[in-house]
């Protein structure tokens, strides 16, 4: 397929995405039978894995359930965990608040005035209410799981939205193609990794994920199917980029990989005592190693200790230098291909609690210090941990975690984390997973995108109800002070005012919303 | 170069199985020529893409064509076969018919056992004719665990697969002193766009990966018959026993 997805046949490769949509638009229509679920002239998108629990009768009677989601072909370990107490309960969610102020803890059943909201949602991994849509419709994006086109010189593919990063990184990485930004996991789609505009460890060095993306076509409510790109439609771009979905749904994307001559990283493993070897670290690391993250224990308050980590994609020359890397590939491979271990059930209690963390903790840190020095490192276990252990949630019990990250200036970055830091040793309350990173200095392209110059730091709290809310409000006044932000992939809680205050950009991009459109989360930010 | 031809290409097992060979190819660093059969050309033509661009030195090919017609299945077979002699045919379409709709109206009924059961084995019985020539090949049938005893919840669909089962049966034991082989594959409910409405109704399904792992295991290893997940094989073997005063009982 010579020339497809060179700058020149662009246009074709968009049509090509379109047309792909068209068909299973009318095929889905053809074989099951869905219209007249959705709103007026939305056909094209009940091609998606849509969800019509709520669709017809069913609604005023007994056998009424909140929400139900319908996927399409793909694995999506979440079914069923989805709209039952356990789903909430794992990923943090406790509820959501209406219109009216008041907070619908779990409940969900007395305002319908939702009822006909829809959106989109992909592998449903993030940690608070923006892929949730109580009382509404919700697409499951996982059956647009085709590649589209790639284009061997330029490495530009297009694809479906509903691609996990995964399967990308394991058939091109062998091709010497990668994507350029993945988050700490790469089970998500690429849908989802645009509407959250997700970041990396190697944010400092090549952006977002929204910075690779060159164009996408964006289905909305109204029946209009966009092809848009970065020159015909700069600010429709930009709201689609970390918008939450919220724009319409995103049906495929034109992405640009990276080049990569080896699956394997150099890493440095460097122990560090005090915020001030943190961040002398991080500046010394931040033109000769792309990706940088680091822990940090947050219990020992102001001895902050932790581990920082950095690493370079190796060459295809230092990899032959290294004969024994063949034989861990196999080894590697091996891996990747076996069932990940899971954790099997929610035990009653969280197994991350007061007792735990400390030694947890303890352990953890020793643990890194021991393997301080440079290491060789495949690129998945480095950069996705998590994902050998499915439903790792499980292990914060029945009533779930939350998640915080929070992004501050640069400037008042150092006093801001150890003031967060105090606060949490303060409260007795205590994180596993503490990460502290250096974002680099550019804005991000979407007008709702997490990532700012400045420095993050991301937290894990087992919900022990009103005291880790009230730790958490506490940080939220830290961060507002700084003029930070936080994450909204990973938020369920924060209140209006911070959230407008940390987003600037928030009225443009309300202009470009899509009003059939809304999520748990919009409607707890936002006018709807 | 290996010739695999799947009809019934946009069928979800049926694409993750083409994943799984063309993905063993580009591992194995060997190339592969793929005819993907599908009704529909828009349709088939996306699986074809996403698969070259999966593995840019396969050869994949679309072939459209009406599938309940004996005449044009046999002009197609002969097309296939015509362009390069066929290593694996693995036969996967198929139409979950929705049993009430199967009982009022005789038509759907007619429809759902020429799709799910004439269909598939005329197939077969035209690639059969071709492979005993060469003594050479491999046909595999998709059939169901539905097929091994009628419920009332989808007896026409079960008596197609049924139907699909015997024929199979019968082929093995005539092809059993030749090279060519005959898999006959049951997957229990396996989460595809087929069984969406189940699944919207809550019932557990085995991943299609998992499944398609499975199909494409057994036929490298030319089993005759494949239930997948295996857990189905002791579930059916239970049910196929049950006396009929308990299995009158059950309400499945």
């Amino acid at each position: 397929m010579p020339g497809r997805g060179s700058g020149k046949t662009r246009c074709a490769l968009v049509d090509k995405g379109l047309h792909a949509f068209e068909r299973v638009g009318v095929h889905h229509v053809a074989g099951h039978g869905l219209q007249g679920v959705f709103i007026g002239g939305f056909h094209a998108v009940l091609y998606l894995p849509v969800e019509q629990a709520l669709a017809h009768g069913d609604r005023d009677g007994d056998n009424y359930r909140p929400y139900q989601v319908r996927n399409y072909y793909g694995g999506d370990h979440y079914y069923g965990d989805r709209d039952d107490r356990r789903y909430r309960g794992n990923r943090g969610y406790r509820g959501y608040r209406g219109d009216d102020g008041r907070e619908y803890r779990g409940e969900y059943r007395g305002d319908r005035r939702y009822y006909g909201h829809s959106r989109g949602q992909g592998y449903g991994r993030s940690y608070g209410d923006v892929c949730l849509n109580p009382d509404g419709n919700l697409w499951h994006t996982t059956g647009l799981n085709k590649l589209i086109a790639f284009d061997e010189t330029t490495g530009r593919l297009v694809c479906e939205a509903g691609v996990l990063l995964r399967d990308i990184q394991r058939l091109f990485v062998p091709r010497g193609w990668m994507l350029p930004v993945t988050p700490g996991t790469q089970l998500i789609t690429v849908g989802g990794a645009i509407a959250n505009d997700v970041h990396g460890k190697n944010h400092h060095a090549v952006g977002s994920f929204g910075d690779h993306v060159l164009g996408l076509t964006l289905a909305r409510t109204s029946g209009e199917v966009l092809q848009l790109d970065w020159t015909s439609a700069p600010a429709m771009m930009s709201a689609t980029v970390g918008g939450m979905g919220l724009t319409g749904v995103v049906v495929t994307a034109e992405l640009q990989l990276r080049r990569v001559s080896s699956p394997w990283l150099r890493t440095e493993t460097l122990p560090y005592q005090g915020l001030s070897e943190f961040f002398e670290l991080a500046d010394a690391s931040e033109h000769d190693w792309e990706h940088t993250v680091s822990w940090i224990d947050c219990l020992a308050g102001q001895t902050a200790r932790g581990i920082f980590m950095r690493a370079n994609h190796m060459t295809a020359q230092e990899t032959a230098n290294m004969p024994s890397l063949k034989a861990a590939l196999t080894v590697q491979q091996r891996k990747m291909q076996a069932k990940p271990l899971s954790m099997p059930f929610v035990p009653p209690i969280s197994l991350v609690n007061g007792l735990s963390l400390k030694p947890f903790n303890m352990a953890y840190y020793q643990l890194q210090k021991m393997k301080s020095g440079f290491d060789v490192a495949h690129y998945e276990p480095f950069s996705y941990p998590l994902d050998n252990l499915q439903h790792w949630n499980r292990m914060y019990g029945p009533r779930g975690f939350y998640q915080y990250q929070s992004v501050v200036p640069r400037e008042v970055g150092q006093p801001a984390v150890q003031a967060m830091l105090d606060a949490i040793a303060a409260s007795g309350e205590g994180s596993f997973l503490a990460v502290l990173k250096t974002f680099g200095n550019r804005e991000a392209k979407g007008m709702l995108s997490f990532p700012q110059p400045g420095v993050t730091l991301a937290l894990d709290f087992p919900n022990r109800g009103e005291r880790t809310l009230k730790l958490l409000d506490r940080l939220d006044a830290i961060v507002r002070e700084a003029k930070g932000r936080l994450y909204m992939a990973k938020d369920a809680r924060m209140s209006r005012d911070l959230f407008e205050a940390g987003y600037p950009r928030l009225s443009e991009f309300t202009a470009h919303r899509d009003a059939g459109i809304s999520s748990a989360m919009s409607r707890r930010l936002m006018e709807f | 170069m290996q010739h695999i031809v799947i009809i019934g290409a946009t069928s979800a097992m049926a694409e993750h199985c083409a994943r799984l060979w063309v993905q063993a190819a580009a591992a194995a660093s060997t190339s592969l020529r793929l005819t993907l059969v599908g009704r529909d050309e828009a349709r088939t033509q996306r699986v074809a893409d996403d698969l070259r661009v999966r593995s840019p030195q396969s050869n994949v090919q679309v072939m459209t064509t009406d599938f309940v017609n004996a005449s044009t299945i046999q002009q197609t077979v002969n097309a296939i076969t015509a362009q390069a002699p066929v290593d694996i045919v693995l036969i996967a379409h198929g139409v979950l018919s929705d049993q009430t709709t199967c009982q009022d109206d005789v038509m759907a009924c007619d429809a759902a056992l020429q799709v799910n059961g004439v269909s598939p084995v005329l197939f077969a019985e035209a690639f059969t004719k071709p492979m005993v020539a060469a003594n050479h090949g491999t046909i595999a049938i998709i059939g169901s665990v539905a097929g091994d005893r009628g419920r009332k919840t989808n007896y026409v669909y079960g008596a197609a697969k049924g139907l699909v089962s015997r024929y199979a049966q019968g082929m093995q034991h005539r092809l059993a002193h030749t090279n060519v082989k005959v898999v006959l594959i049951k997957p229990g409910p396996t989460d595809t766009p087929m069984t969406s409405d189940l699944k919207a109704k809550g019932q557990k399904m085995a991943s299609v990966e998992q499944v398609a792992q499975d199909i494409v295991k057994g036929i490298a290893a030319g089993k005759p018959v494949v239930y997948t997940p295996g857990i189905w094989q002791i579930i059916m073997l239970v049910v196929m026993h049950l006396p009929r005063f308990v299995f009158n009982k059950l309400n499945i």
